[in-house]
């Protein structure tokens, strides 16, 4: 599961390289996430612009690392594709998560 | 096995699919990749696409988790898809020979209450929500040493005239 974080300012973002948070790599996604968001201390940007596909698998360990992230800290959503938002709109998800529709927008209101 | 044809509503000239996986999480991913392929002719837009695949990893994922408690160290157990158009969209049918499905009818399915404090927040239990939400007619029996899924997702309908 390649995932890669760098920080901005007392943001960490958290970018997703690959094209699917499934079934086959939820249980991979939860532990590197945890990995790179061992120094994150305020907010987490998580950006989702490369992933074409999650399942309720994959929303599952998303909600799982809110969880783990929270209470310190708070996990943002970015550039959902059509198809992720879909599931976060249907499972009613999208009222949980801070929803943004690319980073940029995430670090514009996240960064001041 | 093919699947029966609803009453009233007509199969189109679309070549029935039949894909044979075992089920495990890769597979699971290669069959979804396949059936997307194999209805390219039917011009299906993002939307369609999207609800047939996450319907169709929803239910697969169901079968290797739960009917064959498939893990990381255990392999699976054989699934057949079946797929064919009609007047009133895909129909599908998912066959596997796992454990039955308790109770013998599927779970509710029910929305996930999301008004709960962030440690509360479900992770799971939203798979047959999704495929309740988004496909029709979805009908489980047990035949023999079968699990038999049967749903219809209402896409590549004809235009009216």
């Amino acid at each position: 599961m390649k995932i890669s974080a760098r920080a901005e300012g007392d943001i960490c973002i958290v970018t997703v390289e690959e094209d699917r948070i499934d079934a086959a790599v939820a249980l991979s996604f939860k532990e590197a996430m945890r990995r790179q968001t061992e120094t994150a201390t305020h907010i987490v940007i998580l950006d989702l612009t490369q992933v074409a596909f999650i399942d309720s698998s994959g929303l599952g360990a998303i909600v799982a690392t809110m969880k783990h992230l929270a209470p310190e800290r708070r996990l943002v959503l970015a550039g959902l594709t059509p198809a992720v938002d879909k599931v976060f709109r249907l499972t009613r998800m999208d009222s949980i998560f801070e929803l943004f529709p690319t980073l940029d927008a995430a670090l514009a209101r996240e960064g001041t | 096995m093919s699947p029966a044809i609803e009453e009233g509503q007509a199969e189109t000239s679309f070549s029935p699919v039949e894909i044979f996986l075992d089920g495990c999480p890769e597979a699971v991913r290669s069959a979804l990749a396949e059936l997307l392929s194999a209805l390219a002719p039917l011009a299906l837009d993002i939307e369609e696409t999207s609800s047939i695949e996450l319907v169709l990893a929803e239910a697969l994922n169901n079968i290797v988790e739960h009917a064959y408690q498939a893990g990381a160290e255990t392999t699976g157990g054989p699934i057949q898809i079946s797929c064919t158009h009609h007047a009133d969209g895909l129909h599908l049918r998912i066959l596997d020979r796992g454990r039955a499905m308790p109770s013998g009818i599927p779970p509710l399915g029910q929305a996930q209450p999301t008004a709960v404090a962030i440690a509360d927040l479900p992770e799971s239990g939203f798979g047959w929500f999704l495929i309740k939400d988004l496909a029709k007619d979805v009908r489980y029996r047990r035949i023999g040493e079968q699990n038999q899924l049967d749903l219809r997702l209402a896409v590549g309908l004809p235009l009216p005239h």
